[in-house]
């Protein structure tokens, strides 16, 4: 069988949100892209994801970049033409407690001049605007702007967006080989096809450590597996995306009904491939219908997880490989990519355009697990 | 300690039983587990208790004393089986199983494990399905059956397979006025496969003792036949069909009970990891097994419909041979020429499965009659239409590709009644196979899950 070959300017590994948005904001600056994607674009973690759209929460280092995003997700329709269901419903970190509400508190201190504008609601207004919840939390804090989107829609939207504009996209394509030949990188899958490239994206979630490994940089990433369920459509009784300070459980209702949790972890079958675990199941179910009573007569239809890479400081890595030039990594997002992903994209076009950004990656960098001598 | 625990059987129809019996006479203690309240399965289903006085012969037909045994081989073990009725089995999960009752949910562990899950209708959509009145041929047969009344009181019989004649015979025995048998399979078609049938006269002769006394009773059977769409505003109040010439007709009735044979539940199968192949015949996904029952995976055995359909008859020696094979494997003595004769008595009826199925050949070419603007998955409302575009458009080319894309399977149901029409939509759409467009996923729970249960649950000792 004759090779197919391919040159040009960036190859993408990974076909997630990040990688399907570097490749959108790559064409749009004029460059040639082919995006490699071992399963279909935005199959694994970007589209298994929870759905949260949600700045409120994320470390202080993060929050340019999702800025970032946020004008992005602002812009769906016009980059993607879908809104993927997206919507600004506003996200609800609920306190259950005193120091938890002191919590949050400190949080809205400390992201002031982000532009979060977060609000901290609690006793009688709290109770009129969301009397769904009751008495469960003594307060929260409110990031309006914040929401939530299909995943299984925005993120292969992306790829297919990029696809649009002239990127080469292709789908149940692994990359068994990548070197770097001279000024250039060369990818083989199989004895199919040959991509050749002057910059590489390695932006494979969950299996992006083996392209690092590649070039001397190994990481420990490590892939778990968010617990997810949904039940069958419920009356409304829920606008707002949810979470809980100190962790547990979280959720959001869709405009059809479905009511999606999330808590707990599922487990791998193999490196590829993860499921809910029963344990998990059962306490999300409980916790879920602690938090909201009105789930006590529904039933769960599914449960799903995925299979994502997390870091040690559960910061993600985005930004210039330490070992070869013209190749950049961004993953290990560690739970959190879904709304932070097309920032990320569009910083790594800009990177590779213009050989910088003015986003701060210092926190990001790859070496930053590596002891120093 | 796994060599202590006892053999696990899910499902008490013919399968299930007779398994259990054989394990029981080897002095096991089998677990039973069934969803309905009462053992028999879907084809030898009981009548709740009480008030309920029809008997089997009514009930059952030519299969009364087929039930009746089948009943009382349970009946007689009941006191040596850990028999768990009204219980779903959601989930299977590193050798244990997770069951609700009562909605209380429960892991049971398991070293060996039997699955008789059976099966359920497969049916492809046509305009007006989601009518009320219109009903799948199973489901109007466990009406007649568990909730003793009938789903209309003049009933179109419309598709293909043994049940279709099956039902419609039941259905006149029990007094209703049957407004036609359209069978979507040509005249020729049958004809040419009857001589394979020939292997199996008894079941032959009943086959054909069903078409002769609905004719006889002056029901009109039409073969060759396509549905055009259900009429009707409240309910169904017609069936306008095309017949093999290709004219319109339209008969006036108050239900509808279709199906196109039947589909395997591998559901659980596919959670404990069993290998799948596709099979031509039953133009689905399949669980390998053996001709023992033997799964892919170790101390896993499968028997009886829930892993291809072979009918009850086959399901009752299936049951008792993946037994034999478990207890082979515990190395426990089995008796060799008890083995031979369920091998070589299974394989006559996988010949003459063989037959049946040339007999009621899948109509595929339905599926591309189906309307774009055809619900095809009642859980979510999609439609014919959305799961072709994502096919079109080459967003998808499998089936969990479109599920995510469109959400067709994604509801109450997780498939388990549209993946058939889905499958057929995609694969004709992209011009590929019917095994060429993968199976979906399975994922827990298999059926819907009550959420009450995370807060009932039971810890086993």
């Amino acid at each position: 069988m004759m090779r197919e070959r391919i040159d040009c300017d960036v190859a993408i590994v990974g076909g997630g949100i990040v990688g399907g948005s570097a490749a959108l904001f790559l064409r749009q600056a004029g460059l040639s892209v082919t995006l490699l994607e071992r399963d279909w674009c935005g199959a694994k973690a970007s589209g298994v994801n929870f759905g949260g759209v949600r700045r409120q929460g994320r470390p202080l280092e993060q929050l340019p970049l999702s800025q970032r995003a946020h004008a992005i997700w602002g812009r769906l329709p016009e980059l993607l033409g879908t809104d993927a269901e997206y919507i600004r419903s506003g996200h609800l970190k609920l306190a259950r407690s005193e120091p938890d509400l002191a919590s949050l508190i400190d949080y809205r201190e400390r992201t002031q001049g982000f532009g979060l504008g977060l609000e901290i609601i609690t006793g009688e207004e709290f109770r009129r605007r969301w009397p769904a919840l009751g008495d469960r939390a003594i307060g929260g804090s409110l990031c309006p702007e914040d929401g939530h989107a299909n995943p299984r829609l925005v993120s292969p939207a992306f790829a297919r967006a990029a696809a649009k504009l002239g990127a080469v996209v292709r789908e149940q394509t692994p990359v068994d080989r990548v070197e770097k030949d001279g000024d250039r990188f060369v990818l083989l899958s199989g004895d199919a096809l040959e991509v050749r490239a002057r910059f590489l994206l390695n932006t494979a979630g969950a299996w992006s450590w083996r392209v690092a490994e590649a070039f001397g940089e190994p990481v420990p990433l490590e892939s778990l597996h968010p617990n997810m369920a949904v039940t069958e459509p419920l009356p409304r009784f829920l606008d707002v995306n949810i979470g809980v300070e100190g962790g547990g459980v979280y959720g959001r209702q869709v405009p059809r009904g479905n009511m999606v949790v999330g808590g707990g972890r599922g487990f791998a079958l193999d490196a590829d491939r993860a499921r809910p675990q029963r344990d998990a199941v059962l306490t999300l179910m409980r916790d879920a219908a602690e938090l909201f009573p009105q789930l006590r007569h529904a039933h769960v239809i599914r449960c799903w997880t995925g299979v994502e890479g997390y870091t040690p400081d559960r910061n993600p890595i985005v930004g210039p490989s330490r070992t070869t030039p013209g190749l950049f990594h961004a993953f290990g997002f560690s739970g959190a990519g879904f709304q932070i992903g097309p920032g990320v994209g569009q910083t790594l076009a800009e990177l590779v355009t213009t050989g910088g950004t003015p986003m701060p990656l210092e926190p990001f960098r790859i070496d930053r697990f590596t002891p120093t001598a | 300690m796994s060599g202590s625990l006892p053999p696990v059987i899910v499902g008490a129809g013919p399968a299930g039983i007779r398994a259990a019996e054989r394990l029981v006479a080897a002095g096991l203690r089998p677990v039973v587990v069934d969803e309905a309240a009462r053992w028999g399965g879907q084809i030898y289903r009981q009548p709740p208790d009480g008030g309920f006085t029809r008997p089997k012969t009514a009930l059952y037909g030519f299969e009364a004393g087929k039930a009746d045994a089948v009943h009382r081989a349970m009946a007689a073990i009941r006191d040596r089986v850990d028999y768990r009725p009204r219980t779903l089995v959601w989930n299977c999960e590193a050798g244990a199983l997770d069951l609700l009752s009562d909605g209380t949910s429960e892991t049971l562990p398991f070293s060996h494990l039997i699955l008789a899950t059976g099966a359920t209708d497969r049916v492809l959509p046509f305009p007006g399905w989601t009518l009320p009145g219109v009903f799948t041929l199973g489901g109007s047969q466990v009406a007649l059956k568990f909730q003793g009344c009938a789903v209309g009181r003049r009933v179109a019989f419309l598709g293909t397979g043994p049940l279709l004649y099956l039902v419609a015979y039941q259905y006149l025995k029990a007094g209703v006025e049957v407004a036609g048998v359209f069978d979507t399979t040509p005249f020729a078609a049958q004809a040419r496969a009857t001589a394979g049938m020939l292997r199996d006269p008894a079941t032959l002769a009943k086959g054909l003792l069903f078409v002769g006394w609905l004719r006889a009773h002056g029901v009109p059977i039409h073969n060759g036949v396509r549905p055009v769409r259900g009429e009707g505003t409240e309910r169904v109040e017609a069936l306008v069909w095309r017949d093999a010439r290709g004219q319109e007709r339209r008969t006036a009735c108050d239900a509808v009970a279709f199906g196109l044979g039947l589909r395997s539940e591998t559901q659980l199968a596919d959670l404990a990891g069993c290998r799948f192949r596709f099979d031509e015949a039953d133009r689905a996904w399949l669980p390998e097994r053996d001709g023992a029952g033997r799964s892919s995976v170790p101390g896993l055995y499968l028997a009886g419909d829930g892993s291809g359909i072979a009918g009850a008859d086959a399901a009752e020696l299936a049951g008792e041979r993946a037994a034999l094979a478990l207890l082979e494997d515990l190395g426990r003595p089995v008796e060799a020429a008890r083995v031979t004769e369920l091998d070589s008595r299974l394989a006559r009826i996988a010949a003459f499965r063989r037959s049946l199925s040339a007999a009621f050949p899948f109509p595929a070419d339905w599926a591309d009659a189906i309307a774009d603007d055809t619900m095809i998955c009642r859980c979510e409302g999609i439609t014919a239409g959305a799961v072709r575009e994502v096919a079109r458009s080459g967003q998808a080319r499998e089936m969990n590709r479109a599920k995510a894309l469109t959400r067709a399977g994604m509801g109450r149901c997780q498939g388990r009644m549209c993946s058939a029409t889905t499958a057929e939509l995609l694969s004709r759409t992209l011009g590929t196979g019917p095994d060429g467009v993968g199976r979906l996923r399975a994922q827990p729970p298999i059926k819907p899950l009550p959420v009450s249960a995370g807060a009932e649950r039971r810890e086993v000792a």
